[in-house]
């Protein structure tokens, strides 16, 4: 893997600059600036039909061709991964529809197109952070028709929610939603973070980056401004809490991550590692290099 | 290539150029709006090659012209409708030039000529995306000193000076930032420069 492979590709003259038609790209646009000053609030778009199935990213790929110019850097990652073949197609695609320069590294890149986890590495200002939603509403498994959600999220009606994670409680004895976890946005909207896992759920809070969520199949979009309040529902005596292992990363030895686990063999050996493909390659170049105080080899 | 949608025939001999290359201006003018409003009261520069007609700030021209096409209404003041800024921009982006406020997704006009923002579309709480949004041409902007600015985008406090406003804006603001998700939104536009202020963002004067 190589870890800045900042390669700018020859595009390809046959298709418009990022692929999708102008008219298109505005009405994104148009739409995006509208979700970033309503934070969390699901913007309807007309979608468009991309060269690949919905529940491979489109709603993330038309947002990331909304934004994308010539001179910015593109990463993109599928479960936190460089190198899985959804990260790597939409990668190629837009090398060869915009040819941008792209890289694994999270702090090189100007767009990070994710889906479902948030880069380890701390996210800085100027950086744009692109989720893929397969399910944009977090009422939807509450109350299934949009005109009845649309108006419980105008009159921030969210009891139903609360009604849901008290069941958990009542069923379980703790909160059992541990992906796509509901969030509450600025104070205002209850808002699906897409399914990040919860223990990246604290990095969406008064982020640095702009984090911009596209969601194909539903067409909606949504955002979250920089430094804006995004605090995961709760109750007081039910804290919010995030996973944690018993072990560290295998590989690289990060107990601060989110861990895969890997069975092994066919005796039911497993290990866990870092999803962060780039953050667990950089802390084990880090450890293999030799200290810069002892000179060099 | 873009139908009139007016009555009255253009003179295309007097309509100035838009961009050179549409594609990657108009991302490179988005996303300094877009930038604008991740960051209310940061000031952006607007890159544009167009040739702006009489009347009209680079920066507003630019972000119009990157950002209207035919499904947008266009509420022009008074001065901006009689100059050639309407005629450039239903002849570069085919927008429908509307005469009622209530008709507007984007606004366009002169800070002195600028309509009390309680009579512009605000959205409705169940679709406040349909809210205007407005770009107000004013003297000055510096991001020094005078407003105090809080909310989304801006980590503490964001400083915005800006010349030109009327002593009535404050208020209209308070109010407009008073009935989120409702509101509209502002550009800001001096020269080359803009500056934006979301729905979300609360002002102290």
């Amino acid at each position: 893997m190589s870890d800045t492979s900042s390669i700018s590709a020859a595009r390809d003259p046959h298709v418009n600059f990022a692929y999708l038609d102008e008219r298109t790209k505005r009405m994104i646009r148009r739409t995006l600036l509208k979700a970033v000053c309503i934070p969390g609030h699901q913007v309807p778009f007309g979608s468009r039909e991309m060269p690949l199935p919905y529940g491979w990213g489109t709603g993330g790929i038309q947002v990331t061709a909304a934004i994308l110019g010539p001179t910015d850097t593109l990463k993109v990652i599928d479960q936190g991964s460089d190198d899985t073949v959804n990260a790597v197609n939409i990668r190629r695609f837009f090398q060869r529809t915009a040819g941008v320069a792209v890289t694994t590294d999270t702090t090189a890149a100007d767009i990070i197109q994710t889906r479902h986890r948030i880069p380890e590495t701390p996210l800085r200002e100027g950086q744009i952070l692109v989720y893929q939603v397969p399910a944009p509403e977090p009422l939807q498994r509450l109350e299934p028709r949009r005109s009845e959600t649309r108006t419980l999220h105008g009159l921030a009606e969210y009891g139903l929610m609360h009604v849901k994670l008290y069941e958990d409680i009542a069923r379980y004895g703790h909160i059992a939603t541990t992906y796509d976890y509901p969030v509450l946005v600025n104070e205002r909207y209850v808002m699906s973070p897409s399914p990040i896992p919860k223990f990246d759920n604290p990095k969406m809070h008064r982020s640095r980056a702009l984090q911009l969520f596209g969601a194909g199949r539903e067409k909606r979009i949504y955002a979250v401004p920089p430094y804006t309040a995004v605090t995961s529902l709760a109750f007081d005596d039910h804290p919010f809490s995030i996973q944690r292992w018993a072990s560290a990363c295998a590989l690289c030895g990060a107990a601060d991550s989110f861990l895969d686990e890997w069975v092994t063999d066919d005796r039911g050996t497993r290990m866990f590692v870092c999803s962060d493909s780039h953050y667990c390659a950089t802390r084990q170049a880090r450890a293999t290099a030799p200290e810069p105080s002892h000179g060099s080899k | 290539m873009n139908a009139v949608a007016g009555g009255t025939p253009l003179d295309l001999h007097a309509v100035e150029p838009g961009f050179s290359d549409p594609p990657l201006a108009s991302q490179a003018v988005f996303r300094a709006v877009l930038n604008a409003f991740t960051r209310p009261g940061q000031i952006q520069r607007v890159p544009s090659d167009a040739q702006h007609p009489s009347g009209a700030a680079p920066a507003a021209a630019a972000l119009l012209l990157a950002l209207l096409d035919p499904d947008c209404t266009l509420w022009l003041a008074p001065r901006l409708a009689h100059g050639s800024a309407a005629d450039w921009l239903r002849f570069h982006t085919g927008c429908r030039i509307v005469s009622e406020l209530r008709e507007a997704q984007f606004l366009w006009s002169d800070a002195d000529q600028m309509p009390p923002l309680e009579q512009l579309p605000a959205g409705s709480e169940f679709e406040p995306e349909t809210a205007a949004t407005c770009v107000i041409q004013v003297h000055a902007l510096e991001d020094t000193a005078g407003w105090r600015l809080h909310g989304p985008g801006i980590e503490q406090t964001q400083p915005l000076t800006v010349r030109g406003l009327g002593e009535a804006f404050l208020t209209q603001w308070r109010a407009n930032h008073a009935a989120f998700p409702r509101g509209i939104d502002l550009l800001l536009c001096a020269g080359e420069r803009v500056a934006g202020l979301a729905r979300t963002t609360s002002i102290e004067g």
